[in-house]
């Protein structure tokens, strides 16, 4: 049924912090791979090879530039999938029950067996996070590696979103956010961990750890600096003449 | 958001059908045998009509009927549930007047209000979306109503009811474009919340997630042809409203009144065309469009 759980066991998501991201596009990569060859349709390309390539991804990776009123702008990239809200406006608009918030850990999820492709839940959800795969005609979107978290068939350290396990730069992070004693809640608590779009009330579980001020750069940039200011100078005698007779030829 | 021609011609054909459902539930007009016929015919080809162009853009349209399962929640199924019980129980009003000469005023009237309660969910679809500010207003289903209202009674021969309703309907119109055009920044999503950097400096979209298109932009970033937004609602309203009422003033003609029905129908359709054309979905702040 499409009518949202009052609350969830735990509230299993992502903490992406926007200081480590290196915007390097590893997670947009293994989350195609691992959602294309498991669970459910595959997310399909069109025109992959032609002039006007197009696809289903469930994880899109944006960069913003952020210009403060004083000093340099900085860049910051980030990754961007479903956030598995509390009140997910695109679970109670789902008029066939396709799409649902489970209880036991909070993951939404679409049965794609139920889905029509009516595209309306693509339509309610402000984050651009579930997408119509043009292939299947079925909505596709993050399952949080449902397939793999519960998965005894993996080892241990592979048990966590295929994003989460590939990140070279360790700016994904996996966890139960219900739980205020948990690494990730932990972390979002110290950082100042924040919501997207709060305005609309959608109260995500996936939080954005904010990226830490840069540092400032004083006029001097080292003491050693008037050290090392350069030597070249007007070459004298020998070399002098050299120079001279040279220019001349 | 994207126009698609499916939606348009459903919300456009299915109000003016069920608009015309209402006044014929009504006994408005009070026919009966072939006449009554015709008008009952033409309701239902409107409504049904418009009800399977939306399955078009559908991506399996053959799980349809999964769709009636979600009424507790979803403003879709309700439609669906609403939809079939006003074609059903005007369908018996119908026969009772067409075939046995028997008016059921107590069924005409309950396939009345379902024509409407048809007409309101079809509405709340796009009124519930706080994604898209412009359809998150309470004049979405005002206009929705307003317009099947006033094109029911136009298609229904009832003049003295359609100046009106066609002044009304006009005046919901303005309003809604006037309110619509502020809908979004009184929203305050910006690129700023959508982030959750405004506080550190202005944000600007820098590269987007890959060099070509996508889903969510060909869906929700429909930027061609807003530029003639303006030329396009100066069309619409002369067509909705200005002229079926200069026609339905002069002297009674039916040339006349076809002309002012054909003439409301292609002004509601490019009407709903800018209502969707013109809609601004929040997750194009995330590709810094609008």
């Amino acid at each position: 049924m499409t009518q949202l759980p009052q609350s969830t066991e735990r509230k299993m998501g992502l903490v992406i912090d926007l200081d480590t991201c290196v915007g390097c596009h590893a997670c947009v990569i293994s989350c195609k791979g691992w959602n294309t060859e498991n669970y459910g349709a595959p997310l399909s390309d069109q025109d992959a090879y032609g002039a006007n390539p197009s696809g289903t991804f469930l994880n899109r990776v944006h960069s913003y530039e952020v210009q403060p009123a004083e000093g340099a702008a900085q860049l910051i990239h980030f990754p961007k999938s479903c956030l598995h809200c509390e009140d997910a406006p695109c679970v109670t608009v789902c008029p066939t029950g396709a799409s649902y918030k489970r209880v036991e850990d909070g993951i939404v999820l679409v049965n794609e067996s139920d889905c029509i492709g009516c595209g309306l839940c693509a339509w309610a959800c402000p984050y651009g996070a579930r997408e119509l795969d043009a292939a299947a005609g079925v909505m596709k979107k993050c399952t949080l590696c449902v397939d793999r978290i519960y998965n005894d068939n993996l080892p241990e350290e592979d048990r966590v979103p295929a994003c989460v396990r590939t990140c070279p730069a360790g700016a994904r992070h996996f966890g139960d956010l219900g739980d205020p004693d948990s690494a990730v809640s932990q972390l979002v608590a110290e950082r100042g961990g924040m919501d997207l779009m709060p305005e609309l009330g959608t109260k995500p579980v996936n939080k954005y750890l904010p990226p830490r001020p840069k540092d400032t750069i004083e006029d001097q940039i080292d003491i050693l600096a008037p050290l090392l200011a350069p030597v070249a100078e007007e070459p004298k005698g020998f070399l002098g003449w050299l120079d001279k007779a040279l220019e001349k030829l | 958001m994207h126009p698609a021609p499916s939606v348009i011609v459903f919300t456009t054909l299915s109000g003016l059908g069920f608009g015309l459902m209402f006044f014929l539930g009504l006994g408005l007009p009070d026919v009966s045998g072939w006449v009554a016929f015709v008008f009952f015919a033409v309701a239902y080809a409107l409504a049904v009509g418009g009800l399977l162009a939306s399955t078009f853009h559908l991506g399996h349209p053959e799980r349809a009927l999964k769709a009636f399962t979600q009424w507790k929640t979803s403003w879709l199924s309700r439609e669906g549930w609403c939809a079939v019980l006003a074609l059903m129980v005007t369908g018996l009003y119908a026969i009772g007047v067409i075939f046995l000469g028997q008016r059921w005023a107590g069924l005409g009237l309950l396939g009345s209000l379902l024509s409407l309660a048809t007409v309101f969910t079809t509405s709340m679809i796009y009124t519930q979306l706080k994604t898209i500010p412009r359809w998150n207003m309470k004049l979405t289903p005002a206009m929705f109503l307003s317009f099947s209202l006033a094109g029911g009674a136009l298609l229904a021969g009832q003049t003295t009811l359609a100046i009106p309703l066609l002044l009304i309907a006009a005046l919901v119109q303005i309003l809604y474009w006037r309110q619509g055009d502020q809908a979004f920044a009184n929203a305050g999503t910006t690129l700023a919340t959508a982030t959750g950097l405004g506080d550190r400096g202005t944000v600007r979209a820098f590269e987007p997630p890959h060099t070509g298109t996508n889903y969510l932009l060909r869906e929700f970033v429909h930027v061609v042809g807003r530029k003639h937004a303006e030329k396009l609602r100066v069309i619409s309203f002369g067509l909705a409203f200005v002229l079926p009422v200069l026609l339905l003033v002069l002297p009674f003609n039916h040339l006349f009144a076809a002309l002012a029905v054909l003439s409301h129908l292609a002004g509601v359709a490019v009407s709903r065309w800018l209502f969707f054309a013109q809609a601004e979905h929040v997750v194009g702040l995330y590709y810094g469009k609008r």
